[in-house]
């Protein structure tokens, strides 16, 4: 069975890092970034283990402010 | 020559609306006005233009119903008597705010509270001075007969539409109670286009969303569209006041009387005359705008000023703000639901001049 | 495989519905608002009626909900949408008309409109989010709040003898003939996004069928109001608010399908 490789681009601007995100992603493939905040002062996500990423959108489903797109690949 | 009928003050504001092309009734029964929407559901209007009529759930709704409906760009109007009139205040000041074009009807009643559903003038300064929250002001109409009852719906409709801005009808229990002979014009169709820049239609590609709303949460702007409607409002006062003028000619004395009132004090003139006081008769048709211009001419020349309301005296401050202490201002007036006789104001003018 | 070679055009599976504008949203982070928002907005574009919808914002958290959603909008006066709504209606028929509303707006100060539109069967939709609380003025005490729940107004809970109960304004209007469809969703994970993105879908397409209002009730969390982290907000409301507002459908078709 072919494996599906995911990636999530974030919009630093627009997360507020409240971890939904986080806490929702299947494969704990997203992370706060740590001691680093964008121009409202929010922390943000970031992809931590991108090479887990199976593109499942569950992230972005459930992302209360439209911060993340997703992709998605047959490898 | 239009075609005539027999009617009540109430039934000509319904059948002119109707003929007006009105889009849409919103309304609640409050007595002395529910023979509009009677006159309205028996008529049913659904089926002579298409216009709808619903009756709300209060006046509360009723008013806010007339909110959306403007919204979109449609003529909508809705009606009642004092206490359902204070109830719409809050949805007034909104659509004030909004800036949004409707007609509002009050045949008002003697209050204060739920009063008595007889005859009164005591709704003036919430009709002309705001009467909601905030600064605005409404464009005031007061129809003196069943004639103009029926006139003031289209001409209030035109106004509203001109400057975007809540008409109200401001008339009382007499008026919309008496049966007199009223000519109506053709039917007007109702409007089909909608193509200015503040009506919601649905946002298509070529164009913003578009947003109506009082809100502003910036104070600088917010003050902005205050000024704007100040503007506004400095504009009808200059171009939209309207009055009528009887026995003022060679008066020594003017009575300032609307609505009711003013005709009852028709027949004070003539009996002033009788008894040999040159009295005359000023009687505004708007109320907001005031003709405060009219009588600080007039003030150049006569006298004193009587304001004759059914009231405690409230149009009277108005009277004496355009006076500006020319010449004596006084009032006279039965309330609480009683109707004055055209003797009492003569005896009122007479102990008026006493003082 | 590089990121570079997934994150590419013909690759993309999810992105921000574009029938949103592109402000920032207002919400504190992690309030369900936003996923609201989205889903309302992602049933238009994907129903295609963005020139056929007129919505009604209410008074609430989501004064501002016009400026994200990217549709003619007009803000009603507190608790009034629903009025407002049947006026924009009753005189536009063809148009798709919803009301957004938190439970102060629609089950306080509004409860009469909302049970007369409900009533009348106007054929609009009503997406109605309950977080038990009044978020925007600070988290005071809501018709929907919990007993024993604490407010800014209940600070030592809600106590049913001093304050009342709280109210399940969904269950009583499914009681009305002039409902068609009811239901009680959330959007706190990514099943029930799914889920409740099913209902609002169903309940903008009812609008074709003139049968009657349909009511979309969002259990939500509210953050800042609970002081407490989204995600263990969203863990409290689980345990607290769901056993009192269960989820899932009250009404089909018309038809009560829980009492």
């Amino acid at each position: 069975m072919a494996k599906m490789r995911g990636a999530v681009v974030v919009d630093v601007e627009r997360c507020k890092g409240c971890e939904l995100c986080i806490v929702n992603c299947p494969q704990n493939v997203l992370a706060n970034i740590a001691a680093q905040v964008n121009s409202k002062g929010y922390p943000y996500v970031y992809m931590k283990n991108p090479g887990d990423c199976t593109g499942c959108t569950n992230c972005a489903v459930v992302c209360p402010d439209g911060v993340l797109t997703v992709y998605r690949v047959k490898e | 020559m239009g075609e005539l009928k027999l009617m009540k003050g109430n039934e000509a504001i319904a059948e002119a609306a109707i003929r007006a092309g009105v889009d849409a009734y919103f309304g609640y029964p409050i007595t002395p006005q529910s023979e509009i929407m009677e006159y309205l559901a028996s008529e049913q209007p659904e089926k002579r233009t298409g216009m709808v009529l619903l009756q709300a759930e209060s006046e509360v709704a009723a008013i806010n119903m007339v909110y959306g409906a403007a919204s979109t760009g449609k003529k909508a109007m809705t009606s009642s008597s004092s206490p359902g009139i204070s109830l719409k205040m809050e949805g007034i000041s909104y659509l004030a705010g909004a800036e949004l074009p409707c007609l509002i009807v009050n045949v008002v009643r003697g209050g204060p509270g739920l009063g008595t559903i007889q005859p009164s003038q005591a709704d003036y300064f919430q009709a002309v001075k705001g009467g909601g929250h905030g600064d605005y002001r409404l464009i005031v109409l007061a129809p003196a007969s069943v004639q103009e009852m029926a006139d003031f719906v289209g001409l209030g409709f035109d106004l509203a539409f001109k400057y975007r801005n809540p008409v109200m009808i401001l008339s009382d229990g007499v008026i919309g109670q008496m049966m007199e002979k009223v000519e109506f014009g053709e039917q007007q169709p109702r409007r089909t286009k909608f193509d200015e820049p503040w009506m919601l239609t649905g946002k298509t590609p070529d164009r913003p969303h578009r947003i109506v709303t009082s809100l502003d949460l910036e104070a600088v702007q917010m003050e902005k569209h205050n000024l704007d409607l100040q503007a506004k409002y400095k504009t009808i006062r200059e171009n939209e006041v309207r009055f009528e003028e009887i026995a003022c000619d060679d008066a020594d004395y003017i009575m300032v009387a609307y609505g009711s009132s003013a005709r009852i004090c028709q027949k004070t003139v003539k009996l002033a005359r009788e008894s040999g006081h040159k009295l005359g008769l000023l009687r505004p048709i708007t109320l907001y705008p005031f003709p405060s211009e009219r009588i600080s001419q007039l003030a150049d020349k006569v006298k004193g000023f009587l304001s004759v309301e059914m009231s405690s005296g409230q149009m009277v401050e108005d009277v004496m703000l355009a006076v500006n202490g020319k010449v004596k201002v006084g009032h006279y007036g039965r309330y609480g639901g009683v109707i004055h006789s055209p003797e009492q104001v003569l005896c009122g003018f007479e102990e008026f001049l006493s003082k | 495989m590089e990121l570079k070679d997934i994150i590419k055009p013909e690759n993309l599976v999810y992105k921000r519905t574009e029938c949103l504008t592109d402000k920032v949203l207002s919400y504190c982070p992690g309030c369900g608002h936003g996923t609201a928002h989205r889903l309302v907005m992602e049933t238009i574009e994907e129903l295609g009626i963005q020139s056929e919808t007129i919505g009604v914002a209410s008074v609430g958290c989501s004064v501002l909900s016009y400026d994200f959603m990217d549709v003619d909008m007009t803000g009603a006066a507190h608790g009034r949408a629903t009025a407002v709504a049947t006026g924009i209606k009753r005189c536009n028929p063809e148009k798709y008309v919803f009301t957004y509303q938190g439970d102060g707006d629609l089950a306080a100060i509004g409860t009469a409109e909302t049970i007369h539109a409900c009533n009348r069967g106007e054929n609009i939709t009503i997406i109605f989010i309950n977080n038990g609380i009044y978020g925007m003025t600070g988290g005071q005490m809501a018709p929907t709040t919990l007993l024993g729940m604490k407010s800014s107004t209940t600070p030592y809970g809600r106590e049913s003898a001093l304050m009342g109960n709280p109210i399940k304004i969904t269950e009583l209007v499914a009681q009305l003939p002039g409902t068609y469809f009811v239901t009680r969703q959330s959007v706190h994970t990514p099943a029930n996004v799914r889920k409740a993105k099913k209902a609002i879908m169903k309940a903008f397409d009812n609008q074709k069928l003139k049968k009657g209002l349909s009511f979309v009730e969002i259990v939500s969390n509210c953050n800042s109001g609970w002081k407490m982290t989204p995600v263990t907000a969203n863990k409290w409301m689980e345990d607290n608010m769901f056993p009192f507002y269960p989820l899932g459908d009250i009404k089909v078709d018309g038809e009560l399908v829980k009492k």
